[in-house]
């Protein structure tokens, strides 16, 4: 067993990412992530990395492609509006096929909105939100332990599939101190970076680009990108059952919300009501077929997230008519409590009954 | 014996550019290959590619580039120079991408000092794109967003480049020269190879702005263009060296 330090989670995740190798950040100030830049410019220096504060997110977002491109490990953290100026970038990055870890601590919007806790960003994350037929791989953890085990991963996922990884998590794990462990797992076997911009020295020159003008070739390139994606929705679904087996109805939430739902299901069992819940971890590719799957045994399922229904439309895809689907969502920065969730829960069993 | 006076640049493709007649940019880019050749850094020179006319570079220039995002190429070469400070990095940038979408980056890798090479290539309009107006676009220049000639109190004023970039304390090499008659372009190399020397002796940021001719969407033939960057470009962009490493302060020197 490693050593349990106490820390908040947006400086686990700056220190879970130098431990991956991380050894480039670029970034912006915005709350609530700020303690993840201030981390990176104290730390990188110390293992021989670098870290810019850059004039932009827009700035920061093309570092990372430069770096990515110059074949770096390499991350960029910001919180919501921040992210929406990434997300041209963020888009080349994906197009030019680039590695690279980006963290969104979620607050509220839409536009300045606030600055406390969001999942509202859920569509941009994974429907594209930039331009372009492409996708992210996109990882939500729900407590700051998971947050230092998925960004671990991002990097390994990140080169594995030359694609931008997004550790989607909101300022209420960012800001929150836990015991965690650095657990660092031997790295996988990775495919060499023999595309990267490091001097045409005894090798024929390499080239990063999006250009295709030819539509032949452009959709040929978005092909591959799409045999990738589909790939991962193969090989990287990661998603929790929790007391499931023997659920009347399930709620699925992840993140910050799956957290409170777990107290509210303690809650609905200790009144007699079998609750489970259904956690996606990645939510591209999303667990369409674990929500196929219970949505045979349940007649009911609960989306809580705090937005106002965007993983929604994922669960609807994957329980497919088989079963009632409900909501409950806070936004705004309000967060739901147990006991809120738990009446919603209650509510729709007690209504089944009449 | 035969003794060869002119050949192609090793570091250039044998192919030819998809550039109009009278364009600047090939120019430019022989320039940039003699420069990379004479130094002897081919084998660890990477590029960053604008948006614009010039997108292409890379299919004449035969060294590690990168295509970038419009106006965002001093960002990614800045996460390229920071990741290999060894290699010699520089960006080929228009007018409109350097000038209006890129203010900002070009403003803070020149604040910064990123020791990166920037080849900005003033033409005074937007090329790709048809013709419309820049903010390099002089006074009374018709293009066909300024169609009735820019007037400063409609289309406001041209941006002086070099002479803004000179004031920040990190810019080491700041030039402006020309490209449209043999005795401009010989002092456009110089510039351009002492641009170069300020990065591989790790002194900062440095950039050369060309006045370049784009007969095409000045609606003019070659020579008429020719004659238009000396008789209207010049005036507006006066040439010569803004800032050299003898002549940079450091705010702890000042
Ligand atoms: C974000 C974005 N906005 C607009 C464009 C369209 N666009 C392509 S090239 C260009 C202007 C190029 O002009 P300049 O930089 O002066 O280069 P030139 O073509 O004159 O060499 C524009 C606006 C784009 N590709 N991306
Ligand atoms: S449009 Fe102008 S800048 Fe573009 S290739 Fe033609 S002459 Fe050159």
């Amino acid at each position: 067993m490693g050593e349990k330090v106490l820390i908040s989670g947006n400086e686990a995740i700056a220190e879970a990412a130098v431990q991956a190798g991380c050894r480039f950040f670029f970034g912006y100030p915005i709350t609530p992530q700020n303690k993840i830049p201030e981390y990176m410019s104290k730390r990188l220096p110390q293992v021989g990395g670098c870290f810019v504060q850059a004039e932009s997110e827009i700035a920061a977002i093309y570092m990372v492609f430069g770096a990515a491109g110059a074949g770096a490990r390499v991350m960029t953290s910001s919180s919501s509006p921040g992210i929406s100026l990434k997300m041209e970038g963020i888009s080349y990055i994906a197009g030019a096929e680039l590695p690279c870890v980006i963290v969104n601590v979620m607050r509220g919007g839409p536009g300045l909105g606030g600055i406390l806790p969001s999942q509202s960003d859920y569509f941009q994350a994974t429907k594209g939100g930039g331009h372009g037929d492409y996708r992210l791989l996109v990882l939500a953890p729900s407590t700051v332990q998971e947050a230092v085990d998925l960004i671990m991963d991002a990097f390994d996922l990140a080169d594995k599939y030359r694609n931008p990884v997004m550790v989607l998590a909101d300022g209420y794990i960012g800001q929150m101190m836990e015991p965690v462990e650095f657990k660092k797992s031997p790295p996988p076997e990775l495919p060499p970076k023999n595309w990267a911009i490091t001097g045409a020295k005894g090798r024929p020159r390499n080239l990063i680009k999006t250009l295709y003008l030819n539509p032949v070739e452009l959709e040929k390139h978005n092909l591959k990108l799409q045999q990738k994606y589909l790939e991962m929705a193969k090989n990287e679904v990661r998603v929790e059952n929790y007391m499931t087996e023997d659920a009347e109805i399930i709620i699925a939430a992840y993140g910050t919300t799956a957290r409170i739902t777990k107290t509210a299901i303690k809650i609905l069992r200790e009144k007699g009501i079998n609750a489970g819940l259904v956690r996606p971890i990645t939510l591209f590719p999303f667990p369409y077929s674990t929500f196929k799957e219970i949505a045979e045994k349940v007649d009911n399922i609960l989306v809580v997230e705090m937005n106002m229904g965007q993983m929604l439309e994922d669960v609807k895809i994957g329980v497919c008519g088989r079963a009632e689907i409900h909501f409950y969502g806070r936004t705004g920065g309000m967060v739901p409590s147990y006991d809120e969730i738990a009446v919603q829960a209650e509510k729709i069993v007690k209504e089944e009954a009449i | 014996m035969l003794v060869k006076v002119f050949e192609r640049p090793k570091s250039m493709f044998p192919v030819t550019t998809h550039y109009c007649p009278g364009c600047g940019h090939g120019i430019i880019h022989r320039l940039l290959a003699e420069v990379i050749d004479e130094l002897g850094i081919i084998e660890r020179v990477a590029g960053i590619a604008p948006v614009g006319c010039s997108v292409l570079i890379y299919n004449y220039i035969n060294c590690d580039m990168y295509e970038a995002a419009h106006g965002r190429a001093p960002a990614i070469a800045t996460g390229c120079k920071r990741v290999h400070p060894d290699l010699i990095v520089f960006t080929y940038q228009g007018d409109g991408d350097l000038a209006s979408i890129g203010t900002a980056e070009i403003i803070h890798a020149a604040a910064r000092g990123e020791n990166i090479t920037v080849l900005f290539v003033n033409n005074a309009i937007y090329g790709m794109t048809g013709g419309q107006m820049a903010p390099t676009t002089i006074i009374g220049q018709k293009t066909t967003t300024s169609p009735n000639g820019r007037a400063p109190g409609r289309e406001g004023y041209p941006v002086r480049v070099a002479e803004m970039l000179a004031t920040l304390e990190g810019a080491a090499y700041i030039a402006r020269v020309a490209v449209h008659k043999p005795k401009y372009i010989i002092a456009a190399k110089k510039a351009l190879r002492k641009a170069f020397e300020t990065q591989i002796n790790g002194l900062g940021f440095s950039l050369v702005e060309f006045l370049s001719q784009c007969p095409t969407n000045w609606g003019m033939s070659p020579q008429k263009a020719v004659d238009w960057v000396e008789e209207k470009m010049i005036p507006c962009y006066p040439l010569g060296e803004f800032k050299t490493p003898e002549t940079k302060k450091t705010v702890e020197e000042a």
